[in-house]
């Protein structure tokens, strides 16, 4: 292994000439160690982090965060603990936003699409700025996805917002007051308990238990000794 | 050297590759690898813990310290409750909500605690599905089967045969919530295979299955208006005279204050234990990750189970830096993918248990076949690329999203180019134990979800943890709430724990350390 040492080591700038990059949190100038990521540059810098962090695996949407690069005056969104720093770069996490969520029960609405405008009505007032979709750090057409749930295409609404993880950040940037991610998750939840089809086998499957089908199976595996019971497992491949 | 260079093996051994298949290995040979090679067998790492329910059971150091570990409540502190209700939740990911929505809908008053938002879990990464035998070829008793084979036969039978009997009804309780299980053309639950499983078994909502199901109970749990302490750590539990338990004490993170409720029964779905970091190993465990129930439930007596086994999942990110730990999903290689290392071969059959991959890729780290990275890493490839070669172009995008996108922010295209990988602290196997209600030793003290024990035996098999949280969610939250409406709010007391600080004493009181730990200590100490 020692002969081969410089031919299997995959590069690495930050090792091979490690920098510190100058950034600002929230207004506050530290030095941090470029590349690592906007979490670990405020756990760098001393600071405790407990509202803004969850998962740390880019899934939970604790960390939404606003950032700008250097000399660039657009402000942009990302997850804290999914972006690396570099030199120059400014951010500040996102307080969590007091949008309004609808409460409902799922199972007694009566006509879903059209229950979305009594939960929702300020849903259909979208003034197309397309903010909403400049926001989202999971890259979905927000916008788009704001205007098939007022036109009741609720089944693109749901496959475009699988990868939403809930940050909200698309809510403070609405002219409208609309909260796209709670909309999405209403028809999104309304998509699969009201127009998707009943898979008919999993029913099946549910009887077949409860009418104890396989009852004598169960007795014939739970009764075998250790020895018996490790062979049958191995005869299952 | 640059990594494209390096992958360039993979690119080449690719079509040879496919040619071939790898057998899954005899018991024997499965046994040895596991022992020469797996993190559990390491003997260095493991003590006895000194006393308590489990004393002279050997586990790791780290968690062995912080069940010894004293509780930061005084003897005399204030118990005057703060709340009061039938069942108290503690924990928001899968099992606590799944928890507190049959609690609730059974008509108990239901509080649910959790120490970071509702919803920030581990369950809200899960990628890779959720097993429930809903195909005409498979049965419950088949699950029950490659389940037991996969935990090395120490599962809890009646644990193991109530989840998985239970499978298709919880399927069917998420469906009606609205959850977006993937379809075959039919209608019918589309399933997936994975590894260690016989038949196709695994239930997706592409790679966002536990975020697509937390998204919908979290909203749930809000519809319903159940009450919520967020920001509030647990770090103590209460228990009557009798010893059984009567709520808890939390720490409310925003202030510091403490907050005492007095619940009639107290479930406990805390998760588990990853950000413990044991023997060094990188997570792919959330924040909150630090095993604060097994430390709560233990002072108060509770029995724990296989807490000498935990789960490295095979497939942790090496590279780039900032994803270290962080999981590849085992769906890549359930379609699939294969396992490369330094010289291009293939080593090991990809769809082997967690367990034997995991001990086959650090064997051939071990043996100098791993590729090294400057910051000290070592891992193999998985060559992710060959999914849209098998399958078509567009595969990996169309079934990965998640992970499509998790690494295009850092400018790699898995789809291209294969990724790098090691195990990664994954999941504790084991928990306290718990009986089919998912109630612990002691009364009216229930957990529920990983930080449970005895369901999975020495090793729990991909897809098994959903559904277990589910069930067993459920199991604790109906039995809570069947059993408040007769019973009295019991004394709020802290016996337990002077027993547990005699104990202690007459051990030395050598922990040393205050638990539960509630957060790992990353912040650096700046002077």
């Amino acid at each position: 292994m020692a002969d081969n040492d410089n031919e299997s080591v995959i590069d690495q700038p930050e090792v091979m000439a490690p920098r510190m990059a100058t950034i600002e949190i929230a207004g506050k100038k530290v030095d941090v160690p470029e590349g690592i990521t906007v979490v670990k540059a405020m756990w760098y810098a001393g600071m405790d982090v407990v509202r803004g962090v969850g998962c740390l695996g880019g899934f939970c949407g604790a960390c939404a965060t606003y950032y700008r690069t250097k000399d660039d005056p657009k402000v942009r969104t990302c997850l804290a603990c999914q972006m690396a720093v570099q030199d120059g770069m400014s951010f500040t996490m996102m307080p969590p936003f007091p949008a309004r969520k609808a409460t409902y029960e799922l199972q007694k609405l009566q006509d879903p699409k059209q229950d979305l405008f009594n939960l929702y009505p300020e849903a259909p007032l979208c003034r197309n700025c397309n903010a909403c979709t400049e926001a989202c750090p999971q890259k979905i057409d927000v916008r788009e996805g704001v205007w098939k749930a007022v036109f009741g295409d609720f089944k693109s609404v749901s496959e475009m917002f699988m990868d939403c993880v809930m940050c909200g950040m698309c809510t403070p940037v609405c002219i409208a007051d609309i909260a796209p991610n709670l909309v999405a998750l209403y028809v999104s939840r309304a998509q699969g308990a009201h127009f998707s089809e009943k898979p008919v086998g999993l029913d099946v499957r549910i009887k077949e238990i409860q009418d104890g089908q396989y009852n004598e199976e169960w007795d014939k595996v739970l009764k075998m000794s250790e020895k018996e019971l490790a062979e049958h497992c191995a005869t299952v491949k | 050297m640059d990594i494209h260079a390096l992958q360039q093996i993979v690119h080449k051994t690719r079509d040879a590759r496919r040619q071939q298949t790898i057998p899954k290995f005899a018991p024997a040979e499965r046994d040895q690898l596991i022992h020469k090679y797996h993190p559990d067998f390491r003997a260095s790492a493991y003590r006895p813990i000194k006393f308590g329910p489990n004393e002279g059971d050997k586990t790791v150091v780290e968690l062995a310290t912080l069940l010894e570990g004293d509780s930061s409540i005084q003897d005399h502190a204030d118990l005057t409750a703060h709340y009061t209700c039938d069942v108290l939740v503690i924990g928001g990911g899968g099992a606590g909500c799944a928890a507190a929505l049959h609690a609730h809908g059974a008509g108990a008053k239901t509080i649910l605690a959790t120490k970071l938002r509702l919803g920030d879990s581990n369950s809200v990464m899960a990628q890779g599905g959720m097993q429930i035998s809903v195909a005409p070829e498979d049965s419950p008793v088949t699950h029950f089967i490659d389940t037991l084979k996969g935990g090395h036969m120490e599962n809890d039978h009646a644990l193991l045969k109530t989840m998985v009997e239970d499978g298709p009804s919880i399927a069917k309780w998420l469906l009606e919530l609205g959850v977006l299980f993937d379809r075959q053309a039919d209608g019918n639950l589309h399933v997936k295979k994975g590894g260690g499983s016989s038949k196709p078994r695994l239930l997706t909502c592409s790679d966002y299955t536990g975020l697509e199901i937390m998204r919908v109970l979290k909203d749930e749990v809000i519809n319903q208006k159940i009450q919520l302490l967020e920001f509030a750590a647990a770090i103590e539990l209460l228990s009557d005279e009798a010893g059984n338990c009567t709520g808890a004490i939390f720490k409310d993170l925003d202030n510091q204050r403490h907050v005492v409720v007095a619940a009639k029964c107290v479930i406990l779905a805390t998760g588990g234990i990853g950000r413990l970091h044991i023997q060094g190993f990188p997570t792919s465990n959330h924040y909150g990750a630090t095993g604060d129930g097994l430390c709560l439930s233990y002072r108060m007596g509770a029995k724990l189970a296989h807490i000498d086994t935990f789960q490295y999942h095979p497939s942790g990110a090496v590279y780039p830096e900032q994803l270290i730990g962080q999981l590849v999903t085992e769906g890549i290689r359930s379609e699939g993918g294969h396992l490369v290392n330094a010289t291009g071969e293939r080593f090991v059959n990809e769809l082997d248990t967690r367990d034997v991959v995991s001990s086959s890729i650090i064997r051939e780290c071990e043996e100098g076949r791993g590729i090294r990275t400057m910051s000290g890493r070592v891992g193999v490839w998985l060559d992710t690329p060959l999914l849209d070669a098998e399958h078509g172009p567009g595969t990996v995008e169309k079934h990965f999203p998640a992970m499509m996108l998790q690494f295009e922010r850092f400018g790699i295209d898995i789809s291209k180019d294969p990724v790098l990988i090691y195990p990664t602290l994954h999941y504790q196997n084991g928990g306290v134990k718990i009986d089919t209600n998912s109630e612990t030793n002691v009364k009216n003290l229930f957990v529920a979800g990983e930080a449970s024990g005895g369901l999975h035996g020495r090793n729990r098999l991909m897809g098994n943890s959903l559904l277990d949280l589910m069930v067993y969610g459920k199991r604790s939250g109906l039995t809570a709430a069947s059993r408040v409406a007769s019973m009295k709010q019991g004394q709020l007391t802290l016996k337990h724990l002077q027993r547990f600080r005699a104990e202690a004493k007459k051990h030395g009181n050598v922990s040393g350390v205050i638990s539960p730990m509630i957060l790992p200590a990353y912040t650096r100490k700046v002077n």
